[in-house]
């Protein structure tokens, strides 16, 4: 019965999403006030109706409701609970209730923050914020609804992918699409602007917490995939441009440029048309990447099982939006004319630079994603681009932008001089005396390791300088520091975090050492500086899975460091083997090592890795995600709302 | 005032350009080594591949052909149903945990004297997911079955 209501309040919802387009926009169009007030209570019920078919989704997962479909085939009773809860978002059809779940949550938030919006400008986010609602809504119930019921309900469902049970991945696609689709909020703002055909100082202002906000979700959803994938995949890799990650990285890559343009247009009332493509770009971007995912035009690891009607209904979505958007901008850009004008070395040129940079970022691993598709429809070639490709044409654009930061992030608003950068110098020889020098200790090696090391000191040394130039020349320089606002605290946290996985990546990347051998049991190998000692390997039973679990101890000089236990896991549900590596972690290196089948001839094959710095990437994300979070605290977002000004009053008394 | 703007436009342009073009000439260059072909093996067969080619050979691996090697390193056949290549497995990886007889397969590396030295396995990472390629050349041969059930 409940799921009866459930799939009835989603239909309803799709109702009010479809009024919630129709009427703000044109009470706005018309200038009818009573029409437009409708917005923010349409909004919040859709995301009331949502959010109670997702609720009855969830509570199906949980209580192991067999009689719907998607239970059936992705949960299973013997599941322990937080795999039956993400179980809810680890299948094509509640992923996409959870899509819709987070669009109308986004709308609801810029109804609830937005009172202070002007009138028109809040209809207007709303009424586009509903109709991508609405494409959605119709998506799930058209093509994957995740109601559908099974006639004759079996007693126990399929299960779940194992390599999804794992609480790294429980929590990935949330936060991934948190971001995704916290975007879509950034893009109706930018739609609305056009339609208003005004874009002003105010305008950034609303509009970088939202963006701020999805590139903190993105972050740390792309940085949970990446250290799942670490750990879980069993080859040690964080990175491996499959296009399903590149279509995460793509909206991440693009936000970013637009969290620093929507700074020039918030304080120097520049750049205004280009951050306006940025927000529909980024959006653009997510929406690829959501069809690239569920349309399987591209070969991933991570394809949900695809249906080509699914992708047509996606490329439909792509298309009218991303296309309409694109229209409209060409129609209405050069009514956004920029007042803000600048030297050519000033802060403004720098965050172009950075923009630029990062665009062409995006623009590389969009065509290296794509490549695929196109030789396949244009000359009829089956290839796939692989990670040499992006190693050759994405690192040069990173490394230019690493080493531009730091200046640019020093340098003031309008003009500079050249003594704004004199404290820069002693940094930068100090930096390229780090590159020369491990250049040296490692001779022989590729220039990636000691390049990354230098600007990933540098990034990090630009941020304690600029700190430092900020509390000026006069005494009581801690009192000017700790009165620095958030979101400059924010930025120095966030690019010190990019220096951070910059060097972890290097790291990885440079120095890696691995080797794999066959051993017995009681043998023991050393692998640069660590014994690696197989010293047993039993059979045993998991709650959901049966496993062969190898104990083997490491040690370093004779000094016992950790007993690790790598296992090979069976899922006898899903007929699923899966590897689970066994990882010392630790500041400056992990020892990871993964345990093979036995071997015919007896012992078992042992692999084992030397990773330098590997946890310094994740720690960077979250270190970046941080400071996004800063800067989202600052004050000058929440002055000047009267709404927010009642509420610290009432604190006070 | 104007002629700021517009100086400033034409140097944003002109770098917008400079980087377009650097990205362009990157990617062309990159897209000659950071590429690899997909084969199926009756394509092989066919035409052989010089042996300094490194692609990829998709198919099902023919039932009882696995055979181990030492270490790690092992033997198999892929097939379309029409032709079979012989490969052997070369790579440090573990093999993938899906990989088994009669499942889909991509292998990397190169083609040496009749024998598919194959540095990289991939394997399916669910029960239901089979790559385009290897449909694809299956469904070239007719030999492709729908996945049953869901």
């Amino acid at each position: 019965m409940l799921n009866e209501i459930a799939h009835f309040s989603l239909n309803v919802a799709l109702g009010f999403a479809v009024f919630g387009t129709i009427i703000p926009l044109l009470g706005a169009t018309l200038g009818r006030s009573s029409w437009m007030q409708l917005a923010p209570i349409l909004s919040m019920l859709q995301f009331l109706l949502v959010a109670f078919a997702f609720g009855v989704l969830t509570v199906a997962f949980v209580r192991s409701d067999f009689s719907l479909r998607v239970v059936v085939s992705n949960s299973h009773t013997l599941k322990p609970m937080l795999y039956k809860i993400a179980g809810v978002w680890g299948n094509h059809e509640g992923s996409l209730l959870l899509w819709v779940l987070i669009l109308t949550l986004f709308a609801a938030c810029a109804a609830f923050f937005g009172k202070t919006l002007p009138q028109s400008l809040l209809a207007r986010v709303l009424g586009v914020q509903s109709s991508i609602t609405a494409a959605f809504l119709a998506f799930v119930l058209f093509t994957s609804n995740p109601f559908t019921r099974v006639e004759f309900p079996p007693f126990n469902g399929q299960g779940l992918n194992p390599l999804l049970q794992d609480p790294g991945l429980a929590f990935h696609p949330p936060f991934l699409y948190l971001g995704y689709v916290g975007l879509s909020i950034t893009f109706s703002f930018a739609i609305a602007a056009l339609l208003e055909g005004k874009v002003d100082a105010a305008w950034g202002r609303w509009v970088r917490p939202w963006t701020l906000a999805a590139w903190i979700f993105l972050t740390i959803g792309i940085g949970l995939g990446s250290w799942w994938a670490y750990y879980e995949l069993g080859w040690g890799g964080f990175w491996f441009w499959d296009p399903v990650e590149n279509a995460s990285f793509m909206p991440w890559l693009i936000s970013a440029a637009l969290l620093h343009s929507a700074i020039v247009v918030e304080k120097r009332d520049a750049l205004k048309a280009w951050t306006i493509l940025l927000a529909i770009l980024a959006f653009g971007f997510s929406l690829i990447g959501t069809f690239i995912v569920r349309s399987g035009v591209l070969t991933s690891v991570h394809a949900f099982a695809n249906d080509p009607e699914r992708g047509v209904f996606i490329l439909m979505i792509l298309g009218v939006f991303f296309g309409g958007a694109l229209f409209l901008f060409a129609l209405r850009a050069s009514a956004m004319d920029s007042k803000g004008v600048f030297a050519t070395v000033s802060r403004e040129s720098a965050l172009i630079a950075n923009n630029l940079l990062l665009a062409i970022s995006c623009f590389v691993v969009f065509v290296g994603t794509v490549w695929p598709l196109v030789a396949e429809l244009l000359m009829d070639r089956k290839l796939s681009v692989g990670p040499p490709f992006f190693n050759i044409a994405f690192t040069p654009f990173i490394v230019a932008l690493a080493v531009i930061l730091p200046i640019g992030s020093t340098l003031p608003w309008k003009r500079a001089k050249r003594t704004h950068l004199s404290r820069l110098w002693p940094v930068g020889i100090f930096c390229l005396a780090c590159v020369g020098l491990t250049w040296t200790m490692q001779t022989g090696r590729s220039l990636i390791g000691p390049v990354g090391l230098g600007l990933g000191v540098w990034l990090v040394m630009g941020v304690l300088i600029e700190l430092y130039q900020r509390t000026g020349r006069d005494v009581g320089k801690w009192k000017r520091l700790k009165r620095l606002p958030l979101a400059d605290w924010g930025k120095a946290t966030a690019h010190a975090g990019l220096g951070i996985t910059i060097f972890g990546v290097a790291g990885i990347t440079a120095w890696q050492v691995e080797d794999i051998r066959v051993m017995e049991i009681g043998d023991s190998a050393t692998i640069s500086g660590f014994t690696v000692t197989l010293d047993n390997v039993e059979d045993l039973r998991g709650p959901n899975y049966l496993t062969t679990m190898a104990d083997i101890e490491l040690s370093r000089n004779g000094s016992f460091l950790a007993n690790l236990h790598p296992e090979r896991r069976y899922y006898p549900v899903a007929e699923m083997p899966t590897t689970e590596a066994g990882i010392d972690s630790g500041l400056w290196r992990d020892v990871y090592v993964v345990v093979g089948d036995a071997q015919p001839e007896g012992g078992y094959a042992v692999r084992t890795f030397i990773k330098p710095l590997a946890n310094w990437i994740w720690t960077g994300a979250i270190i970046m995600a941080l400071g996004g979070l800063l800067s989202l605290f600052d004050r000058r977002y929440r002055v000047g709302s009267v709404a927010t000004r009642r509420d610290i009053k009432e604190v006070d008394a | 005032m104007r002629g700021l703007k517009k100086q400033r436009r034409v140097q944003v342009i002109a770098l917008a350009l400079i980087c377009l073009a650097g990205a362009t000439a990157l990617i062309g260059f990159a897209l000659r080594d950071g590429i690899n072909l997909f084969r199926s093996p009756t394509q092989v067969v066919e035409q052989v591949p010089s042996p300094g080619e490194i692609f990829r050979l998709g198919g099902l691996v023919a039932d009882g052909s696995i055979s181990t090697g030492k270490g790690v390193q092992f033997f198999f056949d892929i097939t379309d149903g029409a032709n079979t290549v012989a490969v052997k497995y070369v790579g440090n990886d573990l093999p993938p945990d899906l990989f088994e007889e009669g499942q889909g397969t991509i292998a990397t590396g190169r083609f040496k004297d009749g024998l598919f030295e194959a540095t990289e396995l991939l394997a399916k990472h669910d029960e239901s997911y089979m790559p385009k390629e290897v449909i694809d050349a299956l469904k070239e041969q007719g030999i492709y079955q729908e996945p049953t059930g869901s």
